[in-house]
């Protein structure tokens, strides 16, 4: 985080913020959780050539970098954004945090730059909650999370102090929804059914073309 | 390796494998070098493998730009160790060289788009006095086009319209059924007067006829015939499922290592080395092409082969890069270059996109729409007649190319959605994903490029990739033709959009300067070496050999004297055909 963003996120921020964002910028030491600091990832990736056919797990390719602490906070919003519902898990019930810290943790331009912002809101996260609330943003009810959620949830339409947050919140759905819609039970909530060999391609059936106003109603 | 090879075919993708499977079906003895290493898509095409299966969700990264799971091995539009050098930083003189380092090279995770150039295509010039004129016609070029269509499989229909060659009968597959965004997208473009037709793709929509094409491919060579027949049956029909992108490992859809390569080996003709990269074509006393000299990159090792004839099919740009790098007494500015041709008239396609969310494609049931992992439909350039009155201010069409439904979720799947949802979260956040997945439609142009001046590539004086080879510097300008057609193309997917019922984000780009995507963006370079009548102007002749050294042929993309919008590598295999018949016609007479 350079010196402008830093203070535009400090400006966006409790007064907790500056002492919790140095932990980010590895000046200070562990902070309470007695965990380490993030560390800048310094893994190699998978190169240009590597095995297709294998199956692959956060973790395998290079360490996963989250402490628990960021892990909680992480797993929290993740689930605000995509709850459990009548329908399908919750995004860390399909094991979207793991993917979150894959990603935070790969050896990529993308995913660093997306590693500095996410690492930074996670904190605001707490720290705005500690704010309001006096609690960590994991520990909140639904209706004080969505406080904190509605302030930050629309770019467009956030107040100029939480744009810098609007900006993580919105990075941070994105990355949450292309984690759970990826998995088998975000796939099936979509009603994604291919993927499977099939004898003969006969295109969209009836009642879809009726929908779509393509033939007449039966 | 044996040391009395008829030929030496440098590259192994559609025109390296085009080359060494005529020359090897009708009995010459071919050595084919590629510069990457063997690849097998029996055995290592990732058919069903999910996005969960893999890194980052199979998202795009440096090590691989079109995703985990696209084909491309070591390559990319970088490749570590083999630089290229651009001459300028200005946005506006960008290039970038894809290149795929692997046994069937690019055919292995190419679009499959397989249209043949029409009449107008080989004669821009005469047409409107921009570019230059082939030195063949569509005639000329049609019965190679019939034959690469009956070998390796095209899907499509013949719909007679201007400028876009009907197959003759025998020649296509029957092409996939419509996707309901195709039929919204056909029904409502044609208000606008943009037909939308089958596109025709290299996909196995069906068993290829064994029994009648084999004796249309190779009359009178009962043993070609034989071979190719049972390597058609060893070809499964497409089973409507994984992205071709990927490759694919029951050889439904055309990629070199599975189409031309096992009948080109079935007839023990053909030799491949691996990861044998070429540096030069070596020169003869007598003014003869000898043999080339490689690489051997296991272990560094430099080794000579000679042959009577070596076909470059390097990929353009490579098979300039090795003429221009193959300097003697007597080509002191590189191989078979006394034109000063060599380099010039490097061309890609005009490329700009736009995507729109149809309201009509909300929320429709569950289907299957995998379809055969590809484009299904696509529109030809239809204002052929208002170009010509000079009612546009560009010269030349474009295609459209376009997607939709309910493809396999990825990493993207709503992202940056704000612009629907409002910024959603929580429960209604799922809902308004089930009610977006599937309604967004993907336009994407595909545009000529009118040859320049400004457009080419040298050595550079000083860089060297990791085994010494001096390296390609690029210079790349578009000119208003281009740019002005971009925008046209912004235009037109905004009104198909709008006629659909539809919107787009941020509204279409309408600086065309902005619109284009980048010089190689599209993967079409074609050019650097172009073929001609006239030996002062061109590099090759009409049969792409060298005017300057009888025994050289070049069979890629290089001798595209135009690129039409009509995506290269069909083409690029009907002429590889008809220049190999030509190597052997030359051989039998004993002019080679």
């Amino acid at each position: 985080m350079d010196r402008r963003r830093t203070l535009q996120w400090m400006l966006a921020a409790s007064a907790a913020m500056p002492l919790l964002a140095r932990r980010v910028l590895g000046e200070g030491e562990p902070a309470a959780h007695g965990e380490g600091a993030p560390v800048a990832p310094t893994a190699h990736g998978y190169g240009t050539d590597p095995d297709l056919t294998k199956i692959y797990h956060p973790g395998d390719l290079w360490p996963l970098t989250l402490t628990r602490a960021q892990r909680r906070t992480a797993a929290a919003l993740c689930d605000a954004i995509i709850p459990a519902d009548t329908h399908s898990v919750s995004a860390s019930g399909a094991g979207v945090v793991d993917f979150l810290d894959e990603w935070v943790s790969a050896p990529y331009p993308a995913q660093h730059e997306d590693r500095a912002l996410i690492l930074e809101g996670l904190l605001w996260m707490d720290a705005e909650s500690s704010r309001r609330f006096a609690k960590q943003f994991a520990d909140l009810g639904e209706s004080s999370q969505h406080a904190i959620c509605d302030d930050v949830c629309y770019e467009k339409k956030a107040q100029p102090q939480f744009a810098v947050a609007a900006r993580f919140f919105a990075r941070y759905r994105d990355l949450t929804a292309g984690g759970f819609y990826t998995s088998p039970e975000g796939r099936k909530d979509l009603g994604y059914v291919g993927n499977v060999p099939l004898l003969k391609f006969s295109g969209p059936p009836p009642e879809v073309l009726r929908k779509v106003g393509l033939i007449p109603p039966a | 390796m044996q040391k009395n090879y008829d030929v030496i075919v440098v590259g192994s993708g559609a025109a390296g494998g085009q080359s060494a499977y005529t020359l090897c079906m009708e009995g010459a003895r071919v050595l084919m070098l590629e510069a990457g290493r063997k690849y097998s898509p029996e055995s290592e095409t990732p058919m069903f493998q999910t996005p969960d299966q893999a890194p980052l969700r199979g998202g795009s990264t440096e090590d691989k730009r079109f995703g985990f799971y696209d084909a491309t091995v070591d390559g990319g539009w970088t490749v570590p160790g083999e630089p290229y050098v651009r001459s300028t930083e200005d946005p506006g003189g960008r290039f970038d060289w894809w290149r795929a380092r692997m046994l069937g090279g690019r055919t292995n995770h190419w679009g499959r788009i397989s249209l043949r150039n029409g009449p107008y295509d080989f004669k821009p010039h005469s047409r409107d006095g921009l570019g230059m004129d082939w030195p063949i016609t569509y005639d000329d070029v049609a019965p190679y086009y019939d034959k690469v269509e009956m070998l390796i499989g095209v899907y499509g229909a013949s719909d007679g319209l201007e400028n876009t060659p009907n197959s003759p009968s025998g020649c296509l597959l029957p092409p996939p059924a419509p996707l309901v965004s195709d039929l919204l997208t056909q029904q409502r473009a044609a208000r606008l007067g943009i037909p939308i037709v089958a596109v025709h793709r290299a996909v196995l929509t069906q068993q290829l006829d064994f029994r009648r094409a084999p004796a249309l491919l190779h009359p009178g060579n009962l043993k070609a015939q034989k071979i190719i027949a049972a390597d058609m049956q060893r070809r499964a029909a497409c089973f409507w499922a994984t992205p071709c992108g990927r490759g694919c490992s029951i050889r439904a859809n055309y990629q070199s290592t599975t189409v031309h390569l096992p009948p080109a080996s079935a007839t023990g003709n053909l030799h491949i080395l691996t990861d044998a990269m070429v540096r030069e074509v070596r020169l003869h006393d007598s003014g003869l092409a000898q043999g080339v000299t490689f690489i051997d990159k296991t272990d560094g090792s430099v080794h000579s082969v000679a042959a009577r004839v070596v076909v470059l099919a390097a990929s353009a740009c490579e098979t300039v890069r090795i003429l221009l790098n193959s300097k003697s007494a007597r080509f002191p500015q590189g191989l078979a270059n006394s034109s000063g041709k060599v380099g010039r008239y490097l061309m890609d396609t005009v490329g700009s996109s736009l995507s729109g969310q149809i309201p009509l494609l909300e929320s429709l049931p569950p289907q299957n729409e995998d379809g055969a992992g590809g484009e299904h439909v696509y529109a030809p350039w239809w204002l052929y007649q208002q170009q010509h009155a000079g009612k546009l201010d560009f010269a030349r069409g474009y295609h459209i190319e376009m997607g939709g439904g309910k493809q396999m979720p990825g990493v993207g799947t709503m992202k940056g959605a704000e612009w629907l949802t409002a910024g959603s979260y929580g429960r209604k956040f799922k809902e308004d994903a089930r009610r977006y997945y599937g309604s967004f439609v993907g336009f994407a142009g595909r545009g000529e490029m009118i040859p320049n001046e400004q457009s080419y590539c040298e050595i550079d004086p000083t860089v060297k990739d990791k085994w010494g080879i001096p390296v390609l510097r690029f210079h790349w300008q578009w000119s208003q033709h281009e740019t002005r057609q971009a925008a046209h193309m912004q235009k037109t997917f905004a009104a198909i959009i709008e006629a659909m019922g539809g919107r787009v984000k941020d509204g279409p780009t309408l600086d065309g300067a902005k619109a284009i995507s980048p010089g190689g963006f599209i993967i079409h370079e074609v050019g650097g070496a172009i073929m001609g009548a006239d030996k002062e102007r061109s590099v090759t002749n009409q049969w792409c050999q060298t005017w300057d050294v009888k025994n050289l042929f070049l069979t890629d993309g290089a001798v595209f004297v135009s690129n039409a919008d009509k995506n290269p590598t069909l083409t690029i295999m009907a002429l590889a055909w008809r220049s190999a018949d030509r190597i052997l016609d030359l051989m039998r007479r004993k002019e080679l």
